[in-house]
C-alpha cells in the first residue's frame, strides 16, 4: 500500500466513525420526539372540557326549602328534582329508558353543578338561567372526535338517539370546549370527565418535601464527615463500598423496607406521602452522598492548604471554603436525586400509594397518590377519557423533571466558582 | 555575615519523616537565624518541601505521613499533640508554589485569617489590615481600586503577591515559601524576589527554589538537600564559592541534579 492509499484509507475511516455517531444521535433523537409526539397529540385534549348548555329553571319549589332562601339554605337543598326536570328538557324523550340517556349526557355531577352555580349567584332563583353543565365522558371524547361514530350500535357507547340529541345541540350552538381546571383541580374519580391530578400533584408535592427534609441534611452531612473528616481506613473503605452499593438496589427493594419496617413493624399510616418520603429518601440518601462527594473531591487541596496556611482549623477550612465552593454540584445532585425520587413508582405501590384516593390530601398523613402512579392507575383503566388523562399526567411529569433538571443545570453554572 | 551572631529562630533537630512505609527525609538538623532568608537548594523529590512543610506541621494533613524527631521555634518544641497547629500557623504563614487565592474577592483573600482569629475589631481597623498587608506586599499600588474584584482575576504574579499579603495579614513571625516563583515569568520573579529582600527585616524566611541564581540573590544562608539528607549547610556565600562537599559543588555548578 502506498502512502497515498494509506492516507485515503485513514481519512475513510474517520468518516465512517463520523457518520455512525450523527446516526445514532439522530436515531436518539428521533426516539425521543416520537415519544413527545405521541404524548402531547394523545395528552394535549385532557387540558380542554366539554360543556352542554342548559337552560336550567330554579324553581324553587321544586328545591322543597322550609324558611327564607339563603346561601346556607341552599347549600342543605337537595337539587336532584329540579336538575333533571331542566335537563330532560333539552329534548323530547317518549320513555323512561331515553330519559336515562338523556341524563347520561351529562356528568354525572350535573346536581352539584347546578347547584353550585345557584350558590353563587342566588339571585337567579326563580329565574330560567343558561347554565354550562360538564359532558359525560362519551360526549366528551365524541366532541374531540376521538370516537368513531361510523361503528354499528350495538359496538358504540354512545346510542343513535343520543347522537341525534348531540347534532342537534351542535346545531343549537349549545356545545362547547372550555379549560379543564377540573384536571388539576380534582382528585380521582370513576368518571374520567371528573377526573384529576389536585390529589397526586399534592401527594407528590408533600412526599417530595419530606424526601428533602429527610435526605438533604443528612447526605449534605454524610458526605462532608466522609470526605473531609472520617480516617481512611477500612471501616470507611466499607461504608464507601456500600453507598454505592446502595444507589445500585433496585427501587422496589426500598419499598419491601418501607412495607416491612414502616408499615408493619412501625405502623405508620398506610398509603401516605410521609411514608412514602421515608422510603423514597432511603432510596435517594446515596444516590444524593455519590455526586455530594464527588463535588467535595472537586475542590482543589490548594484552597484547603491556603485557608490552613493562614490558621483556620480544619472545621474552619472545610465550612468557609470547601463546602460553599462545593455547593453547586451538591444542590445540582440534590435536585437531580430528588428529580428521580419524584418519578419513582414501584415502591410506592409496595406501600399502598396505588388507592383509589378521592380527596385531595391536605397533610402528608393524608391517604394519596402520587403523579407517577396516578399514570401506572389510569393506563389500566378502560375509559378513552383516561388516555388522555394519562398522557396529560405524564405530560406534567415530564414538566416537572425537566424544570428540576434546568435548576440543577442552572445553579451548577451560575455559581459555579472558577479557580485555577 | 557573621552567622554565629544571629539569634536562631528555628531548631530542627534529628527530624525524620515517613511517607507511609517511605522515608523522605532522614535525620536532619537545621538552624535557621531570625530575620534572615535561609534557601533550601536540591534536586526534585530531595525532601526540601516536606522540610518546611514540618515547620508549620502542613504534613499533619496528609494520612500517610508521620513525622519524628524535634522542631523548636523560639525554644519551644512544635512537634507534640498538645501543641495547637492553629496558633503555630498564625505565627507561621506560608506561600505555595502555585498562587492559590480563594476564589473570592482581593479584600476578602485578605481579610478571611484576620477575621477567623479575631483580629480586628471593626470595619476600619479590619480595612487598615487589608492595606498594610496589600503594601507590605507591594500590591496595594496595583489593586487599590478593585478590591471587591476575584483575587483570580489577577495576573499570576499578582496572585503570588496576593497569596504573600494574605500570609502577612496574620501577622507570622516566620513565612515559608514553597518555590514561590516556578509558576511565574522573569518580570514577577524580579518582584517577588525584591519584595523578599524587603521582608526579611521583619520576618524570618525560609525559602524553597530551583533557581540558584535566586538562592544567591535572596539569601544569606542556604541549605542543600539531598536525598532526604542535608549534605552542607552554611552562608549562602560560603555555599556557592568555595561548597565544603564535592557533591554541593557538582550541584551548584550544573552537573547533577
Amino acid at each position: 500500500m502506498t502512502k497515498e492509499q494509506r492516507l485515503k484509507k485513514r481519512y475513510r475511516a474517520e468518516k465512517r466513525f463520523k457518520m455512525y455517531g450523527l446516526i445514532s444521535v439522530s436515531l436518539a433523537v428521533i426516539f425521543v420526539l416520537i415519544l413527545v409526539q405521541n404524548i402531547f397529540s394523545k395528552g394535549s385534549s385532557a387540558f380542554s372540557r366539554t360543556m352542554i348548555e342548559v337552560a336550567v329553571n330554579y324553581d324553587s319549589s321544586l328545591l322543597e326549602l322550609e324558611g327564607p332562601i339563603n346561601q346556607n339554605s341552599l347549600k342543605d337543598a337537595d337539587f336532584y328534582d329540579l336538575a333533571v326536570e331542566s335537563l330532560l328538557k333539552i329534548y323530547p324523550a317518549k320513555d323512561s329508558k331515553e330519559e336515562r340517556q338523556i341524563l347520561r349526557l351529562f356528568s354525572p355531577d350535573y346536581e352539584f353543578e347546578i347547584k353550585d352555580f345557584l350558590i353563587k349567584n342566588p339571585n337567579k332563583i326563580d329565574q330560567i338561567v343558561p347554565v354550562k353543565i360538564t359532558a359525560s365522558d362519551d360526549i366528551d371524547q365524541l366532541n374531540k372526535g376521538n370516537f368513531p361514530r361510523d361503528l354499528p350500535e350495538d359496538r358504540r357507547r354512545v346510542s343513535n338517539y343520543q347522537l341525534n340529541i348531540y347534532d342537534n345541540l351542535i346545531e343549537k350552538e349549545k356545545i362547547d370546549k372550555k379549560f379543564n381546571n377540573y384536571l388539576f383541580t380534582k382528585g380521582d374519580s370513576r368518571d374520567p370527565e371528573l377526573a384529576g391530578i389536585g390529589g397526586s400533584l399534592m401527594g407528590s408535592f408533600f412526599t417530595i418535601i419530606i424526601c428533602l427534609i429527610l435526605s438533604f441534611p443528612i447526605a449534605i452531612m454524610a458526605s462532608i464527615y466522609l470526605e473531609e473528616f472520617a480516617p481512611k481506613n477500612k471501616i470507611t473503605d466499607f461504608i464507601e463500598i456500600n453507598i454505592n452499593n446502595l444507589a445500585a438496589v433496585p427501587s422496589i427493594v426500598y419499598g419491601l423496607l418501607g412495607l416491612g419496617i414502616l408499615l408493619s413493624v412501625m405502623e405508620f399510616p398506610r398509603s401516605t406521602p410521609l411514608v412514602a418520603g421515608i422510603t423514597l429518601s432511603l432510596m435517594t440518601l446515596p444516590r444524593i452522598i455519590i455526586p455530594c462527594r464527588a463535588s467535595l473531591k472537586a475542590v482543589p487541596p490548594s484552597i484547603r492548604e491556603a485557608a490552613l496556611s493562614v490558621g483556620a482549623s480544619k472545621f474552619q477550612t472545610v465550612f468557609h471554603h470547601v463546602v460553599p465552593l462545593a455547593m453547586p454540584g451538591t444542590l445540582s445532585g440534590t435536585i437531580i436525586g430528588l428529580a428521580q425520587a419524584l418519578g419513582e413508582t414501584a415502591p410506592l405501590i409496595l406501600i399502598g400509594m396505588v388507592a383509589f384516593v378521592v380527596d385531595i390530601p391536605s397533610s402528608p398523613v393524608d391517604p394519596s397518590a402520587s403523579l407517577p402512579v396516578q399514570v401506572y392507575l389510569w393506563s389500566e383503566q378502560a375509559e378513552r377519557g383516561f388516555v388522555e388523562k394519562t398522557s396529560a399526567t405524564i405530560m406534567m411529569l415530564l414538566g416537572f423533571l425537566i424544570v428540576m433538571n434546568f435548576i440543577a443545570v442552572y445553579l451548577r453554572q451560575k455559581f459555579e466558582k472558577k479557580w485555577n | 555575615m557573621e552567622l554565629n551572631n544571629s539569634k536562631i529562630k528555628i531548631k530542627a533537630k534529628n527530624l525524620n519523616v515517613y511517607y507511609g512505609k517511605k522515608q523522605a527525609l532522614f535525620d536532619i538538623n537545621l538552624d535557621i537565624n531570625q530575620k534572615e532568608v535561609t534557601a533550601l537548594i536540591g534536586p526534585s523529590g530531595c525532601g526540601k518541601s516536606t522540610f518546611i512543610r514540618c515547620i508549620n506541621r502542613m504534613n499533619d494533613v496528609i494520612d500517610i505521613c508521620k513525622v519524628e524527631g524535634s522542631v523548636e521555634i523560639d525554644g519551644a518544641e512544635i512537634n507534640e499533640k498538645n501543641v495547637d497547629v492553629v496558633t503555630l500557623r498564625e505565627k507561621v504563614g506560608m506561600v505555595f508554589q502555585k498562587p492559590n487565592p480563594f476564589p473570592k474577592s482581593i479584600y476578602d483573600n485578605i481579610a478571611y485569617g484576620p477575621i477567623i482569629h479575631g483580629a480586628a475589631e471593626n470595619k476600619d481597623q479590619m480595612d487598615n489590615i487589608v492595606e498594610t498587608s496589600l503594601k507590605k506586599a507591594a500590591l496595594w499600588d496595583e489593586v487599590k481600586d478593585r478590591l471587591n474584584e476575584p483575587g483570580t482575576s489577577l495576573s499570576g504574579g499578582q496572585q503570588q503577591r496576593l497569596c504573600i499579603a494574605r500570609a502577612l495579614s496574620v501577622n507570622p513571625e516566620v513565612i515559608l515559601m514553597d518555590e514561590p516563583c516556578s509558576a511565574l515569568d522573569p518580570i514577577a520573579t524580579a518582584k517577588i524576589e525584591e519584595l523578599i529582600d524587603d521582608l526579611k527585616k521583619s520576618y524570618t524566611i525560609v525559602i524553597v527554589t530551583h533557581s540558584m541564581a535566586q538562592a544567591v540573590r535572596v539569601s544569606q544562608k542556604t541549605g542543600f538537600f539531598h536525598l532526604g539528607k542535608i549534605i552542607e549547610v552554611d552562608s549562602t556565600d560560603k555555599i556557592f564559592k568555595n561548597p565544603a562537599n564535592k557533591m554541593t559543588q557538582d550541584y551548584i555548578t550544573g552537573r547533577f541534579g
